[in-house]
This record gives structure tokens, sequence and C-alpha cells, in this order.
């Protein structure tokens, strides 16, 4: 009998051992593989990233005067979500209320028509674009769609940034 | 006098006496041997020490007091357990009563505190004086490796223990911290190449979710008082029994 042949043929002892030491490493894997997604849970007890501000119809232009100009700007979404809805010409926008600096909280001032950041004088006009002040760029926006049931819902998982403020989704077309 | 002697023999003579004690205490060289090699707590260290251990300015005892602090955190720490609930609503809670209604339990939030920060200050120092004294070279490069990774533990340890109070200087911290995990490369969402997102990175099993909240204080918990320090005292023990496999503690040349 060749011996060399003999060797390469799978036999019994070879067999055990195989079968016996994949199955161990097949069930750690599993048990290793399992934990693992064990740590990642699927209900969180969190805030939800999306939350809906109402129908189109409530956010109507505003009717150009002297003092407010043609745009207009929701604060009642700042304190529990950091958000402030600005409704500019056709377009509807959700401004994230986080300085560009170092991220603090602005203010608006409804008389001055600006933003201001109380860390370190940044000044923003009332579409979040900077003038003044050490911000780097404009206020950040969040994601705005119309949902199924015909409200305005704001994600906050998604973020725009200045450069992206014309891509679809970082504002809201409205026909009225 | 005699009774009382007597009754002493009896005892030294007894079954249970012998059971737990197998060798007299009579200073002799065997005994000296047969009390470190016959007691589970001292056979890790060697029965014999060479005379060049004790020189103190050599090795600044570093890794023993390092040693010493873990044994400090370990005994305050548990001690803390008995009152502290890692849960929302009695984290920061438990951390005041601890600190102005415990007995004893400012002192023993304080040491805790301290022997932490000494801890790495004694452990970067210990690494210090490996490095100028040459003690990481062959065949102690392992052992170094299993230092560094003890390193990484301690400052893991530190980490963990920051969020546990609660406070606006916990949460913040933990906040930055977990902020730096994000940019991990693959397995963070806002690293290069990555792979995930937001809802299943890295960041997110460390948090057990996106935000700092019940699980992560559950988590870091979790971690603080049972999973590092385990790993700790099993590479500590690892670190120890290395020293004597690589030829006894570090001497001058």
């Amino acid at each position: 009998m060749d011996v060399s042949a003999d060797k390469q043929r799978i036999n019994r002892r070879m067999f055990l051992k195989i079968t016996g030491w994949g199955s161990f490493f097949v069930t750690i894997g599993i048990f290793i593989a399992g934990t693992v997604r064990f740590l990642f849970p699927r209900v969180l007890f969190e805030q939800p990233p999306t939350f809906k501000i109402g129908f189109p119809k409530d956010f109507l232009p505003a009717v150009p005067d002297m003092r407010q100009g043609t745009l207009r700007v929701y604060e009642q979404w700042k304190k529990d979500h950091s958000v402030w809805i600005v409704r500019e010409g056709n377009r509807l926008y959700a401004i994230y209320a986080k300085c560009t600096h170092l991220g603090c909280t602005p203010n608006w001032f409804a008389d001055e028509r600006i933003f201001k950041c109380p860390c370190h004088g940044s000044r923003f006009y009332s579409n979040g674009v900077n003038f003044a002040g050490p911000a780097p760029r404009p206020l950040d926006r969040f994601r705005i769609f119309l949902a199924s049931d015909g409200r305005i819902t704001v994600d906050k998982s998604r973020i725009y940034r200045f450069r992206d403020f014309d891509k679809q989704g970082a504002y809201l077309y409205l026909e009225v | 006098m005699s009774r009382k002697k007597s009754l002493w023999k009896r005892i030294r003579r007894s079954q249970v006496w012998r059971s737990i004690f197998r060798h007299d205490y009579t200073d002799t060289r065997k005994n000296r041997i047969l009390q470190i090699r016959s007691n589970i707590f001292l056979h890790i260290h060697p029965a014999r020490i060479p005379s060049h251990a004790g020189k103190i300015r050599f090795t600044w005892c570093m890794g023993g007091i390092t040693f010493f602090l873990f044994i400090v955190e370990v005994i305050t720490g548990i001690l803390l357990m008995f009152y502290y609930r890692p849960v929302i609503e009695y984290a920061y809670q438990d951390m005041k009563y601890l600190r102005f209604d415990v007995p004893f339990g400012i002192i023993l939030r304080n040491i805790h505190r301290w022997a932490a920060h000494l801890m790495i200050a004694t452990i970067m120092l210990h690494m210090l004086r490996v490095f100028l004294t040459g003690s990481y070279k062959p065949p102690r490069e392992f052992n170094w490796v299993v230092g560094v990774n003890l390193l990484v533990i301690t400052f893991l340890l530190s980490f963990t223990g920051y969020l546990l109070p609660w406070d606006q200087l916990a949460y913040w911290a933990i906040t930055v911290g977990a902020n730096m995990i994000r940019a991990t490369p693959f397995i963070g969402h806002e690293g290069p190449f990555a792979l995930v997102d937001k809802y299943n990175d890295i960041r997110f099993m460390l948090l057990g979710g996106t935000e700092i909240g019940a699980n992560a204080l559950l988590r870091f918990y979790v971690l603080h008082v049972i999973v590092l320090p385990l790993t700790a005292a099993v590479l500590v023990g690892v670190h120890f029994w290395r020293i004597r496999k690589d030829g006894g503690i570090s001497r001058p040349l």
C-alpha cells in the first residue's frame, strides 16, 4: 500500500477530529455572534428622531410687511426639539438650533430678525446664514418632508450642511 | 498557664488545625519556603527572593503600588456597591446619600476616587521605569504587551467609573468620550470607511442606544464592577506569573 496516498485519505480519526473541533468552533462562533447581537437592543426608550409639526396650511407665507419681511420663524419646537421651522418664500425648512461654532443654543430675536448665540456672539440671519462672529457656516438643517398622512415631518437623524441646502429633503416645497 | 499551653498544643495537634496548616512555623529554611509554597495567596510569589529585589531605587515598587491601589479599589468599590444603584432615578441621589449621610460614605467614596487617580499615575510611572531600565527587552517583551493591556483596562475602568455619579460632569465627559467612538474606522458611523449607521455602530453597542441614557448607565456599571476588574485580575495574574518565568524581578545589570 502506498504510504503517501494513505496519508491523504481522510481516515476515521481525522474525520472525528475535524467534525469534533469543527462543531466546537461553530458553537463558540454562534455563541459569540449571539452575544454581540444581544448587546444591540431592538427597542429604544429614546425620543424618536422624527416628529410631526402640522399641515402645510399651518405654515402660510407671511404677509410681507416692513417689519417681518417675507420670512417667518416658528419657535414652538425649539424647547423640546431644538428646531426652528422657517418659511422662506415657497420653501419650508427646519433649522437646527445649535451654533455651528461650538454647539451652544442661539436665541431668536424677533424685533431684530436675527439669531444670536449667547456664548461667543455669532449672529445669523433669519434663514440661518451667519454674518458675524466666529460661526464658520450657516446653521444646519434637518430633513423635512410630507408624511403619508399629509402632515409635515421633521427627521432629526438626517442633518444637512450649507452645501446641501438645495438637496431634496433639506427643504419642503409648498405650493401656497 | 500550663493548662493554657496544653490547650494550645491540643489545638495544634488537632486534625482541623493540621488539615489547614500543613507544616509548622519554626524558622528554618525549609519552613520559610513551605510558607510561600503551601499558601495559595503567596504561591505566585517566588519562594526565594534575590537580594537585589529589595533595591527600591531601581524598581520604585511602582508595579507593586499599582497592585496595592487595585486592591484598595476592589475593596472600597465593593463597599460602595452596597449603597449605589445604577438607575437614572437613583444614581445621583445614591451618590449624594453616600457623600452626606452614609457612615464613612464620604471617605469611602474619596478613597475610591483618589486611589483611581493615583493608580493612573503609578501605572504610568511603572511604565516609565520599565522603559528607562530596558526591562521590556527579551525575554520580557510579552509581559510588556500584557502590561499595555492592563494600562488600557485601567483607563477603561476610569472612563466607565466616571459616568456613575450621573452628574453634569459625568454626563458631558462621557458624551465627549462616546462621541470620539463615532470616528472609529469601519465600525463607527462617522469614521472613515463607515460600514454602519447610527443604530448599529460600536457606539450604539457601548451605550445600548444612540444617547447616554439608562442603558448606558447600566452598561458602564456592569463593565466597571464586573467585566473590567475581572479581566484586569486575570491579566495581573499573568503579568506576575510572567515576571517569574522571565527571570524574576528586574535588576541592575
